[in-house]
């Protein structure tokens, strides 16, 4: 503490620690630097995974064979999805936001275990690497989808080991993300933050880390499981040895269904802090959007089974699960209402962040509404395993998390690097995104109901022009992910410094200068009895 | 160490729970000896219970613990009870 | 941006935090075990009367003289503990030292409980076991070798831990006002213990 003095000036993207250079970054304990590498880890990973999406969609361009053969695309839709879900919409926003912002908006320092959390981001690169590695090395990229089915993925001739096992590193890696978040919300609240003064932000990230805690670890020895039967032969889900693969779904799904809610409920964190700063009001319904973020957690955990409706689970598991999955609705409606309330005469302010957070919504219920045509007995059983269900999930997932995910860049890019983008490029960006995704997703929908089954690398003439229209968007989509990218980067670099507080934001992390200094607060601050996260007059 | 001043537990308290425990293992043993078809297991994990409870009460020191702690554990262990009886009711009712 | 001195961030040792920290990781590790239960209970459901029949093959004795020794290792960490906050460091490294010896002997009839079953040609994939087993007796085993074999690594882990813990005892990293080292190793040990509490009746008393 008594150096501080000596950094004075120094914000925490150019003060000197202990090392130099790029080993002052990946050595750094600071919250706010390693959300930085979780940023460009991310960024890069997502990048790549979008060129596998975008190979598997000029595949489809046309039927039968375009650009690749069955096998490589088996293995790019594998990949892909190894890579998106695991590398990308499950750290994001937790590790990029979480790391930078929760912290600064609880007042503390940084998080409970500085060097835990630095060690979680090496896990993440250890994991993106052995991932890689079962590409690059051995018979073959894995083909067996990102959900690693039994009994196929111990017959499987393909490299799948390395993946199984990155996947099982990477799962560690947010798990201790989790534990560190819980223990800083628990423990490192400055004075006066009550948890009923909370940004919502902080909430949904303590629901997350629950459910990072809770469910990973199902997954972890399930992957485990896996590898042991692939190597050693033990009998655990291999039908010939008795075993019943439908316990393996079981298992990965209690874990993977709840990874929707890590991706899906720090990205309607995100939303709740932008909708109230540019309506200028306070959030609507404070504590019911608490109640529904600890319900989604909860009752999120227990829905596994959706994935599993033809699987041949009993009729009474099927009943239950579909029940539960209606349930899931209605907090994730309340949040809707609660931010089309917020907004309700308000004095909006509309500026990117805005677009996307409202964008958000949209695609949100999109995809939630189009769930609940999944989570129904009888209409899953006509959709399951066709492009309605790619549709689906994208929606949610890529639509949800990722729209939340530019918006909080886009709000606390500001501050992340003390400059302002250029506003009209991120416009132009947000539009040609948003008009890309809608073109990209919105016909797998049709073709999903019309019978187009999923995960073929061809298709039936007929389903040609939905597909057509598909690919297109996917170019559209890309193109607007570029404009946005070049803008961030070139702001981030050559922008106008910003001020403390653009946005006239309540929240702490908006009170410290822009970037923030390396121990966030010069002084502890100190929440009094009117002060809260949405306090606008 | 801010403020509340740590509880320490005497020896000799741990020396009785290890007596208790052992006990339940000879006891668990003994009733496991004896023909009771299903409600075998239903026994065993009856004294297996009782036996994590002295564990997580006095050696893991629950009993001194602040509420919230002893919250936690208590909704750890009642979400995996949910897990199970919820995948029991697919392999309970499968035709 | 020439900064002469280093920046060094905050010591933010925190008793409460460690120990809700080293909480909530036993907590993934309960349910990392309870995945495995999870299967244990279904296969079991699935295959009653070929789980009897294979737990015929385990050592009640073996199992029940390592589930004591197990037992007495977690009151002599739990007590090392109590040594610490009275201020006998001796005493703290010798009961954390009695427990690692204590792990040994554990890990030592493991090893032996295997060899056995091994030269009986039991192992997963073993041509014995394909041929002459049932599908639930398979399974049985299968189960047996990894949750028997997970827990053993934890002993191994937990065992990893106190030689850390001793460090500290004897350099002063661990010591009266800061404890959280040793009391999370000792934390740690107890889940090793409550987990072999569970395996114990339902591998080798049900039959």
């Amino acid at each position: 503490m008594q150096t501080s003095s000596a950094v004075n000036g120094a914000n925490y993207l150019t003060y000197q620690g202990k090392y130099k250079g790029l080993l002052g970054w990946i050595f750094s304990t600071d919250h706010k630097r390693i959300g930085l590498l979780y940023m460009y880890s991310i960024a890069t990973m997502f990048a790549t995974g979008l060129l596998l999406g975008l190979a598997m969609k000029f595949e489809l361009l046309a039927p039968g064979k375009t650009i690749m053969e069955a096998q490589t695309y088996n293995a790019t839709f594998t990949v892909h999805g190894v890579i998106m879900i695991f590398m990308v919409v499950v750290p994001g926003l937790p590790a990029v936001f979480g790391n930078l912002m929760l912290p600064l908006m609880i007042g503390a320092k940084d998080v409970a275990f500085p060097k835990l959390n630095l060690l979680s981001w090496w896990l993440y690169v250890t994991g993106v690497f052995l991932v890689l590695a079962a590409l690059l090395f051995g018979p073959g990229a894995p083909d067996t989808g990102w959900t690693f089915y039994a009994p196929y993925s111990f017959k499987t001739g393909t490299n799948l080991l390395p993946a199984v096992f990155g996947a099982f590193v990477l799962g560690f890696s947010s798990i201790l993300t989790g534990l560190n978040f819980l223990v800083t919300i628990h423990r490192l609240r400055c004075p006066g933050l009550k948890w009923t003064k909370l940004p919502l932000f902080v909430w949904t990230l303590y629901g997350t880390a629950w459910i990072q805690l809770l469910a990973t670890p199902v997954v972890g020895i399930t992957l485990v499981l896996v590898a042991l039967e692939r190597v050693f032969g033990v009998g655990i889900f291999d039908p010939a040895l008795g075993g019943d693969p439908i316990l393996y779904q079981h298992l990965f799904w209690i874990y993977s269904h709840p990874a929707v809610y890590i991706m899906i409920l720090p990205a309607m964190g995100a939303i709740s802090e932008i909708i109230p700063t540019f309506a200028q009001k306070h959030i609507f319904g404070y504590k019911a959007i608490i109640a529904s973020t600890m319900a989604i957690a909860f009752v999120g955990y227990l829905v596994w089974g959706h994935h599993m409706f033809t699987a041949g689970m009993s009729g009474t598991a099927q009943y239950y699960f579909s029940l539960l999955t209606f349930i899931v609705a209605i907090p994730s409606a309340i949040k809707v209402f609660n931010w089309i309330s917020t907004l309700y005469k308000g004095a909006i302010n509309v500026q990117t962040p805005f677009y996307w957070a409202i964008s958000f919504i949209f695609v949100f219920m999109v995809g939630g509404l189009s769930g609940l045509v999944l989570g129904a007995l009888a209409t899953d059983v006509h959709v399951h395993d066709t492009a309605f269900v790619v549709g689906h999930f994208h929606y949610i997932v890529f639509g949800g998390t990722g729209f939340a995910f530019f918006a909080a860049m886009h709000y606390w890019f500001p501050k992340i690097f003390g400059r302002m983008y250029d506003k009209s490029w991120a416009n132009i960006g947000w539009l040609v995104f948003t008009i890309g995704f809608l073109a990209l997703y919105t016909p797998m929908f049709y073709l999903g109901i019309m019978g187009m089954p999923r995960r073929y690398y061809d298709y039936l003439e007929e389903f040609h022009g939905g597909n057509i229209l598909s690919t297109f968007g996917s170019w559209v989509l890309a193109t607007g992910f570029v404009i946005i990218v070049v803008n961030l980067i070139r702001s981030a670099r050559k922008g106008e410094p910003a001020e403390k507080n653009p946005w006239h934001s309540k929240t702490l992390e908006w009170t410290v200068s822009s970037p923030p200094p390396v121990l966030n607060f010069d002084e502890e601050p100190v929440i009094g009895e009117n002060d809260g996260p949405y306090n606008y007059k | 160490m801010s403020g509340d001043k740590p509880h320490i537990v005497p020896y000799r308290v741990y020396l009785i729970i290890l007596v208790a425990l052992i006990a339940l293992t000879l006891g668990s043993i003994w009733i496991t000896s004896i023909e009771m078809a299903e409600y075998t297991v239903a026994a065993a994990l009856l004294f297996a219970v009782v036996k994590s409870y002295l564990v997580l009460t006095y050696f893991m020191h629950l009993k001194y613990d602040k509420r919230y702690i002893k919250a936690m554990v208590g909704f750890v262990f009642a979400i995996f009870l949910v897990v199970i009886i919820i995948t029991f009711l697919d392999y309970l009712f499968r035709a | 941006m020439e900064h002469a001195h280093h920046v060094e961030h905050p010591d933010m040792y925190d008793e409460e935090s460690s120990k809700i920290g080293m909480w909530l990781f036993i907590f993934t590790e309960l349910l990392l075990f309870g995945a495995l239960f999870v299967v244990y209970a279904v296969y079991r459901y699935m295959n009653p009367d070929a789980f009897h029949l294979a737990a015929e093959e385990l050592n009640r004795m073996i199992g029940a003289i390592n589930t004591i020794i197990l037992l007495i290792s977690s009151m002599t960490i739990a007590m090392s503990t109590t040594a610490l906050r009275k201020g006998h460091r001796k005493l703290a490294i010798a009961l954390v030292s009695i427990t690692f010896l204590i792990g040994l002997a554990f890990l030592v009839n493991k090893y032996f409980e295997w060899g056995v079953k091994f030269s009986h040609g039991i192992w997963p994939g073993s041509e014995h076991m394909l041929n002459e087993m049932s599908q639930g007796e398979i399974l049985f085993f299968g189960l047996y070798f990894v949750m028997t074999g997970l827990h053993a690594l934890h002993i191994i882990i937990g065992m990893a831990i106190m030689v850390f813990a001793i460090r500290g005892l004897i350099n002063g990293k661990v010591q009266i006002d800061r404890p959280s080292l040793l009391d999370n190793c000792g934390l740690y040990w107890h889940l090793v213990d409550l987990i072999w509490i569970f395996l114990f009746p339902l591998f080798y008393l049900i039959h």
